[in-house]
């Protein structure tokens, strides 16, 4: 985890770490963004009746203005002070017009007497958009909308390029396409499978053996999917932003190349333009990958059951692709490099995939594919894929229908042009180093989703961060995007959801006796009478002794985990402690209740397995 | 700790201060202290009466903690002749069995769901024995379970059932009838209640059962009314719906009194459009059995003054629940009870009119009628009493889930209890309709999964409530139960990331209040 060196100066408590002039250079530069971003911009403060003069007159003109009220936020007297700094002025209101500065309330009516203020005001932005966004996935969607809402004229560039295989996709990105969407319907479709084996259980009444037809589940998925872009088509239009379907790559300071399917080049420009073009699934570079194997990009559409498969990498795709294909009953063999899930608590990850062990999941540790071979054709085809342990001379051959690569994402970052307008790209990661308001080097570039270094890969953060960002560059917003405590769920066989730091990082940030971590197993009511394991599910906490026992780690692995942990991590935003917890009531019978019930210690080294009868 | 108050010392200063109170009380009961000396009488530091959650928890607790318990617990016989074992309510006839027949229900739509999701499967049919064997067995594991924790705890269990001799001695009376004395510094009162029977309708006793029976019955209801609007008409209703059986209620006035009333009404709304027939406003007048053993009900509908009537299989009365404290002779030990509710009335500290007498759970006036509050009342009494904590229950900020069809979870007030204490213009409500993403490939109509957070209008907007309607409520409720115990105000649930996709992320979308009057529905696909 590498940060820029201003991200980590603000993990520490505010005012000790960072240095006044960076901090005083950060708001300089906040001021500067609105003072261009927006055809009239008045710093105010909202009891002033100099002010409400102004404001009327731009509202008598219909002329639409954006206003930052210096007492209603938290740092308006440093706004204050950098605006003299600025203009030489140190009382409001503090009017710009296309960037000009026209001066106070005084200033602003002579303008308008003389007819400055119209000529002004006609002489509109040289460039065509008020904001270009690269990428029309979750958080470039989410960007340009809230830009548009703003009045901001927007255009959005997205392209799909076709993978090695030719899988090709709609608007809105990895997570509606090719992510999140399909994959949580699929694991729902394989908890279905294991749900049809409880319900006789429960008197549901069937003797055969239920089969699973791929091809019917991909069509309803991809049904919804098709819905899901047509929304997000109509949404764009309904808030008049501009869609293009073209390749969008920078050719000079404030311009791009559009490139369309034909090949046609159109060229727009912007006056700020955000990069959210996220990141596709990597090869292995060995023989044969690229020709014979997909990636979770062709997965969720594949027109025919993968049949047989090989997944490579420990990754949450790997494990979330390699689960719920066992689940539909194919037999599912993931090979492993070295740990699963790497960045996840290690405990949490291991007992992932031990449960998907005991759940008819091979697991090949500590072998990688070093060749696949194709030996028929067919739907699925024949392929023999050849490996070699990461330990020794030993190699193994194995024939698969399908071979799935999941060994992690490259960002989209080096075929844009960046280099053209001089955006720094982290060499190795090919990730965009930015500051804490999503601002690229370059101050009229900003980014935000996968494709940022240092943050996560997830599609709400990057809606997140899109919308905040649109709100900070177009309505004088001040909020940024908060990167601490995000939960998430990985949602294998058995979900595992969490939030806050794993026990490992817990260690390394806090020392382990200054920590108490408590645990137990749970045995859900549901699974009781469907005759499932009693020592499986298991419920995990961190909390900080010199911290009034607050809870730094949230950790869950059972169903519905993803629903349970959400709660939780509001909680946790509120500074969560252990009392809390204790002193909340449960809602009985469910799983989230173990957690108003946390009572031993790891370190008391108690057993915490659940008695049967 | 324990240690040091099972020594020597620490029994006999106990005892001590324990005699002392004891005469007192008897003496002001009026009763001598003649009974208390009578054979056989055995002495406990605690005595607990019901071994229901509540019960067990604080009996648990103070045994952990070196004192000497005795629980008693009797389960007397339902109408129908129903009885079970160690456990309670929760355990045997509540919530246990219930979500489990719930369950049974859900995965009866999991079945229909499959085939969307390409399991290739007919409809199936429901066979109730196997579920109710299998519920059965599980409830006696449980049953089991709790006599082994006891007796690990070393406390002693006695079958029978309890009254009072006066205030310090209580005399059980078993199966065979032979009677036992038991006495004790402290008694707990936590004997719960049970499913009232609307005495006054003809063939109501006869021929009706209640929850105490349904989740024991060894063949299927068949068709079924269920009389009542409270959870536990809803939710019985809900899974025998589920079940593939014809199912109606009959409601009175409101469901689910006490509920926010929309969330009620979105509860009702779905389960009819499930296939559960409602009857609104119409009160049973009697129950026959006709010669075919089918009950024919006749009901009014007072708003047309006409009479009607329908067969069914199974009568479910669910329409409240009485407190068990008539049989206790309570007044033997000078404990008061409401006028009104029978409830045993309590302070703050779970104390009934005599100081060492206590009350928690369901049968204490004014509680929840919850089986985690009992729990936590239960253990926290013990840590008084054992002197470990000074630490009062807090009844505020109660989560609850009802499970309903579509399942209800909340925490804190209703919009209405919002609007009574804070005044309409103080309270700011957002709200969602949403549409679960499994729901979509299944083809479900999600027109009832509804979001609503009921928060103070002026910021930060302090959260007072949240209601939630959709799947797995109640796993869902219980971490934001915990953001309103810290305090979570409206902003810091906004600044909460979402976990994409679950139901729970919508609540951290809530952006429309109902003030601004925008439309909260879905928006296209």
């Amino acid at each position: 985890m590498s940060l820029p060196p201003g991200r980590r100066a603000r993990l520490s408590s505010p005012g000790t770490g960072r240095s006044f002039s960076e901090a005083r250079e950060e708001l300089r530069r906040r001021l500067m963004g609105l003072i261009e971003g927006n055809r009239v911009m008045i710093f105010s403060k909202s009891y002033c009746p100099h002010s409400a003069r102004v404001k009327d007159l731009f509202s008598s003109l219909g002329v639409e203005c954006n206003i930052l009220e210096l007492d209603q936020v938290d740092d308006g007297a440093n706004v204050q002070e950098v605006l003299s700094e600025i203009t030489n002025q140190r009382t409001v209101p503090n009017i710009f017009v296309n960037k000009v500065h026209m001066g106070g309330c005084d200033r602003t009516f002579q303008a308008h007497q003389s007819g400055l203020l119209q000529k002004l005001l006609q002489e509109d932005s040289a460039y065509e958009y008020d904001l270009i966004v690269i990428g029309g996935g979750s958080g470039g969607l989410a960007c340009a909308q809230e830009a548009a809402i703003l009045g901001k004229k927007v255009m959005v560039l997205d392209f799909v390029v076709p993978t090695p295989q030719g899988t090709s996709w709609g608007l809105g990105g990895t997570c509606v396409n090719v992510g999140c969407v399909p994959k949580k319907l699929m694991h729902q479709a394989a908890l279905l499978g294991q749900e049809l084996k409880d319900a006789r259980k429960f008197g549901w009444e069937y003797s055969h053996q239920v089969k699973h037809n791929w091809e019917t589940m991909i069509e309803a998925i991809q049904n919804h999917i098709g819905s899901l872009n047509w929304g997000y088509r109509l949404s764009l239009r309904e808030k008049a932003v501009t869609y293009v379907n073209s390749y969008g790559e920078f050719v000079e300071h404030h311009k791009i190349k559009a490139t369309n399917r034909k090949g046609q080049e159109t060229y727009y420009t912007a006056g700020k333009f955000v990069l959210a073009t996220g990141q596709r699934p990597r090869y292995l570079g060995i023989p044969g990958d690229k020709e014979y194997c997909i990636t979770s990009d062709d997965l969720f559409s594949l027109p025919y059951c993968p049949g047989k498969t090989l997944v490579v990498g420990a990754s949450y795709v790997a494990l979330e692709c390699g689960g719920f294909l066992a689940g539909i009953g194919l037999d599912v063999t993931i090979m492993v490099r070295s740990i699963l899930l790497r960045g996840f608590d290690q405990e949490m990850a291991e007992k992932v995939g031990s449960y998907m062990e005991q759940h008819g999941v091979k697991f090949l540790r500590k072998f990688v594919p070093v060749m696949v071979q194709h030996l028929d054709k067919g739907s699925p085809g024949k392929l023999k894929v050849v490996a070699k342990s990461t330990e020794g001379p030993e190699t193994i051959e194995e024939i698969y229908n399908t071979v799935l690569l999941a060994i992690g994402r490259e960002s989209c970052t080096r075929k844009i042009g960046l280099e053209k307008i001089g955006v720094k790209v982290n060499e190795k990661s090919g990730k965009i180093p930015v500051n804490d308001v999503e601002q690229t080097n370059v101050p009229y570039v900003y980014a935000v989703g996968d494709i940022l270094e240092g943050k996560l890969e997830l599609t709400p953060i990057a809606i997140q961060a899109g919308k905040l960002l649109a709100r900070r560059l177009f309505a004088g917003s001040l909020e940024k995007c908060d990167y601490v405590n995000v939960p998430t769920t990985v949602f294998t066989p058995l979900e595992y959801g969490c939030c806050g730091l794993s026990e490992e990082k817990a260690i390394e940030v806090h020392r382990k006796e200054n920590l108490e971590v408590y645990h137990t197993f749970f045995w859900p009511l549901e699974w009781t009478v469907a005759g499932r394991d009693n020592n499986t599910c298991y419920a995990k906490i961190i909390c900080n002794k010199f911290d009034n026992d607050r809870v730094i780690g949230f950790h869950v692995l059972g169903p519905n985990a993803g629903e349970i942990t959400q709660g939780f991590a509001a909680a946790m935003k509120c500074g969560l402690t252990k009392q809390q917890l204790d002193d909340t009531i449960g809602i009985h019978p469910t799983c989230g209740e173990v957690f108003t019930t946390l009572e031993i210690t790891k370190s008391s080294g108690l057993d915490i397995t659940q008695k049967g009868c | 700790m324990a240690a040091a108050l099972r020594g020597a010392g620490g029994r006999f200063r106990w005892r001590i201060r324990a005699a002392a109170a004891a005469a007192a009380a008897a003496a002001v009961g009026g009763v001598r202290g003649a009974t208390r000396r009578a054979a056989g009488r055995q002495n406990y530091d605690l005595l607990v009466i019901g071994g229901g959650s509540g019960g067990l928890a604080c009996a648990k607790e103070a045994a952990q903690l070196g004192k000497k318990v005795a629980v008693v617990d009797y389960v007397e016989p339902s109408p129908r002749g129903t009885r079970w074992g160690l456990g309670g309510t929760c355990v045997n006839v509540g919530c246990i069995p219930k979500k489990l027949m719930h369950q049974a229900a859900l995965l009866g739509g999991m079945v229909q769901d499959a085939p969307h999701y390409g399991w290739a499967l007919q409809p199936v049919p429901h066979d109730w024995a196997t579920m109710a064997e299998a519920v059965q067995n599980h409830v006696k594991s449980l049953n089991w379970g709790h006599r082994v924790q006891l007796q690990d705890r070393k406390v002693t269990y006695f079958n029978i059932k309890a009254s009072f001799v006066d205030a310090h001695t209580v005399c059980g009376v078993s199966k065979g009838g032979k009677e036992t004395l038991l006495s004790a510094e402290h008694i707990i009162i936590a004997t719960g209640g049970r499913p009232r029977y609307p005495t006054h309708i003809e063939g109501a006793l006869e021929y009706g059962i209640t929850s105490d029976d349904l989740f024991w019955l060894k063949e299927s209801p068949g068709k079924t009314l269920v009389v009542g609007a409270s959870y536990v008409a809803l939710e019985c209703a809900g899974f025998l719906t589920g079940l593939g059986l014809d199912t109606t209620v009959m409601i009175r006035s409101i469901p689910l009194r006490g509920f926010d009333q929309q969330m009620s009404s979105l509860v009702t709304e779905y389960m009819a459009s499930q296939g559960t027939r409602f009857l609104r406003g119409c009160t049973p007048s009697r129950v026959q059995r006709l010669p075919d053993g089918q009950l024919q009900v006749t009901w009014e509908d007072p708003s047309s003054g006409k009479e009607d009537t329908g067969t069914f299989n199974t009568v479910l009365w669910a329409i409240g629940r009485i407190p068990e404290t008539r049989s206790l002779n309570l007044e033997k030990a000078g404990v008061h009870t409401s006028p009104t509710s029978q409830k045993i009335l309590v302070d703050a500290l779970e104390t009934t009119s005599v100081p060492h007498i206590y009350a928690i759970g369901d049968v204490a006036e004014g509680r929840p009628e919850l089986t985690p509050t009992a729990i936590m009342a239960g253990k926290l009494l013990a840590q008084r009493l054992c002197g470990q904590s000074s630490d009062v229950m807090d009844y505020e900020n109660v989560p609850t889930t009802v499970f309903t069809p579509l399942e209800y979870g909340c925490v804190g007030l209703s919009e209405e209890e919002a609007v009574a204490r804070h005044g309409e213009e103080h309270v700011e409500v957002y709200h969602a309709y949403y549409k679960p993403l499994e729901f979509t490939v299944a083809e479900r109509d999600a027109s009832q999964c509804y979001i609503k957070m009921v928060c103070l209008r002026k910021p930060p907007q302090l959260v007072l409530g949240l209601h939630f309607l959709g799947p797995n409520a109640g796993e869902v409720t219980q971490g934001f139960a915990l953001g309103i115990k810290c305090g979570a105000s409206y902003a810091q649930v906004m600044r909460t990331v979402g976990i994409h996709p679950t139901c729970a992320e919508e609540v951290a979308k809530l952006r429309i209040s109902k003030r601004s009057g925008l439309d909260p529905t879905v928006t296209g696909c």
